[in-house]
């Protein structure tokens, strides 16, 4: 065993550009572990969570580029550092050719675009307030993808945006769209009449998506962070968001789309919506309808979707929990054929909205059980030094092979398209899903795997290639995450089918 | 609330941290200005929040 540490004094180089350049190197034959980081004290901590603290590695400062790299022989070692200092090398090469002028402040760069609007901010959350408060006070909106922002910094931030009337969206704000524009992890949808306030990440994506799949497209979609609706935030932006879409004539209809607020925000929210003079669809995951309320509640995602369009259309689209219930009949009946199918669900998502949704959906199907596991693998114990799974696929084609090689029963997954997302996302989980099942049966165990995919015709990535990629691999794709869950839900329990499709035939 | 001007402009972005961002806005044909960022203050972070907490006195 070698670990080999370089340190490149005053390179500062951003996160995402370090994960891809230590993704790449642990592909290298022989090597364990990679990792590339800038020197500040929580990646200090981070290494030694890895085990790659070295005597070297401590002596890094913030502005300093640590390299360190754990690999079976010296000169494995070696040569995955040579390969990363030649990434690193690529990259300034290419940086340098743009010919484009980089401003080192937002005065200089305001200077440049003098008439800029909107500041989107990545940088660690120890530094987010700093940069987001300069902005807010320049008058300028503010997408904020940072975490790790205390609480405190973004009750401060909130406070002054709101007093000086821009957005603040996020802390860790994933998605945003305005006049149209994504900004962020975004699906590529039709500027339109439907306004979104959420989070934000996949929750918006999947709704976005949906949309624009029925014909319809986004006026607006602010994101606002998880921790808006707590008790400390107060709600602040989100009351906000929902006041500027109100009075947005581009706007004719209003979804909010959140986990479930402190219960002392819920009555401001309620008080919120009832002013509002549009249809209002609320989608809070977790959260009972209230008796009384301006809304029209609805419990899934994908209901979300339908419900604004029919609201704003006027079209009976006739939601219910499967949009094709003969075609559900048809397969389960194909996939009973087959033989028995163990009574165990897994779940391995890269959208943390998407993985909540399936948990609620299988506890209120199947029951609180230690055999239905979903895990949401952009969470924070995943992610450690590795980018988010939406954009470095291994963490869970690992977790899949190891399903193949122990469990039996229903995978269950998401895939995840639109700008900021892995190019080809279908290859390495399709490829995965193929070797697990084949080890699976190999060992005399069935593995069945259900997803559903989030994207639009208008993505990068090429909505129907991916989802082909995904059905040559023998996943049973679903239109939206909710009927995959139910879908898992039926396979390891068929007694739900005449509850199921009884509420379909409503 | 008078409405807000952002939702009637096109999008001209100022992109602080992950190039990525930037380049995606690029190819949507969004003017973008990315910055060189470095930690402010040589990446001390007390020192960050307290220039952060003198910003708040403007």
């Amino acid at each position: 065993m070698a670990i080999r540490t370089e340190i490149l004094s005053s390179f500062y180089q951003d996160s995402v550009v370090l994960m891809r350049i230590a993704s790449h190197v642990r592909t290298r034959p022989g090597v364990r572990e990679a990792a590339a980081f800038m020197g500040t004290p929580s990646n200090h901590g981070l290494l030694e969570q890895i085990g790659l603290a070295t005597a070297e590695s401590k002596e890094a400062r913030p502005n300093d580029l640590i390299l360190t790299v754990d690999a079976e022989s010296d000169a494995a070692a070696e040569g995955a550092l040579a390969a990363a200092k030649e990434l690193l090398a690529q990259r300034r090469q290419v940086g340098g050719s743009a010919a484009e002028v980089r401003p080192r402040t937002l005065e200089s760069a305001l200077r440049m675009l003098p008439d800029a609007n909107l500041v989107a901010i990545s940088v660690p959350g120890a530094y987010a307030k700093f940069e987001a408060m300069k902005a807010i006070k320049h008058g300028l909106h503010v997408f904020l993808f940072s975490d790790n922002v205390p609480v405190q910094d973004e009750i401060e931030l909130k406070t002054e945006a709101v007093r000086r009337g821009v957005l603040c969206m996020g802390p860790d704000c994933g998605t945003a769209y305005l006049n149209g524009m994504g900004v962020g992890f975004t699906n590529v949808a039709p500027r339109g009449r439907i306004g979104f306030v959420a989070a934000a990440g996949t929750g918006l994506q999947a709704v976005v998506s949906r949309v624009a799949a029925l014909g319809e497209g986004v006026s607006h979609g602010i994101g606002v962070g998880g921790r808006d609706l707590s008790s400390e935030v107060g709600g602040m932006m989100t009351l906000f968001a929902l006041e500027a879409l109100a009075d947005d004539p581009s706007t004719e209809a209003i979804v909010i789309i959140s986990k479930p607020p402190h219960p002392t925000i819920l009555p401001r929210l309620e008080a919120a919506i009832a002013k509002i003079r549009k249809p209002v669809v609320a989608c809070v995951l977790g959260v009972q309808a209230p008796a009384q309320s301006a809304a029209t509640w609805v419990d899934t995602l994908d209901a979300a979707a339908d419900a604004v369009v029919a609201l704003i259309t006027k079209r009976n689209l006739g939601w219910g929990t499967f949009s094709d219930v003969s075609g559900i009949r048809a397969r389960l009946a194909r996939l009973q054929a087959k033989g028995p199918i163990a009574p165990e669900v897994f779940g391995l998502y890269t959208g943390g909205t998407l993985a909540h949704e399936t948990h609620l959906l299988l506890d209120s199907l199947l029951g609180h059980d230690a055999r239905h596991q979903i895990l949401d693998l952009g969470d924070d114990q995943y992610t450690v030094g590795r980018p988010h799974p939406m954009i470095d696929p291994q963490t869970r084609t690992d977790m899949i092979l190891k399903a193949g090689q122990e469990k039996a029963g229903v995978l269950l997954v998401d895939l995840v398209l639109g700008r900021g997302s892995h190019p080809n996302p279908a290859a390495p989980l399709a490829a995965a899903i193929r070797q697990a099942s084949a080890m699976a049966a190999a060992a005399g165990r069935r593995l069945i795997a259900v997803g559903s995919v989030v994207g639009t015709a208008g993505d990068p990535q090429d909505l129907a290639g991916q989802v082909a990629q995904l059905e040559e691999a023998g996943v049973e794709l679903l239109p939206s995450n909710a009927e995959a869950a139910r879908f898992a839900a039926l396979l390891v329990k068929p007694e739900l089918a005449e509850t199921l499709a009884v509420e379909v035939s409503r | 609330m008078s409405m807000l001007k952002i939702f009637a402009e096109p999008l001209r972005v100022i992109n602080i941290g992950v190039e990525g961002f930037a380049e995606d806005l690029k190819a949507a044909s969004v003017e973008v200005i990315q910055l060189d960022w470095r930690p402010p203050t040589g990446g001390n972070a007390r020192l960050t929040a307290l220039l952060a907490s003198l910003q708040d006195d403007d």
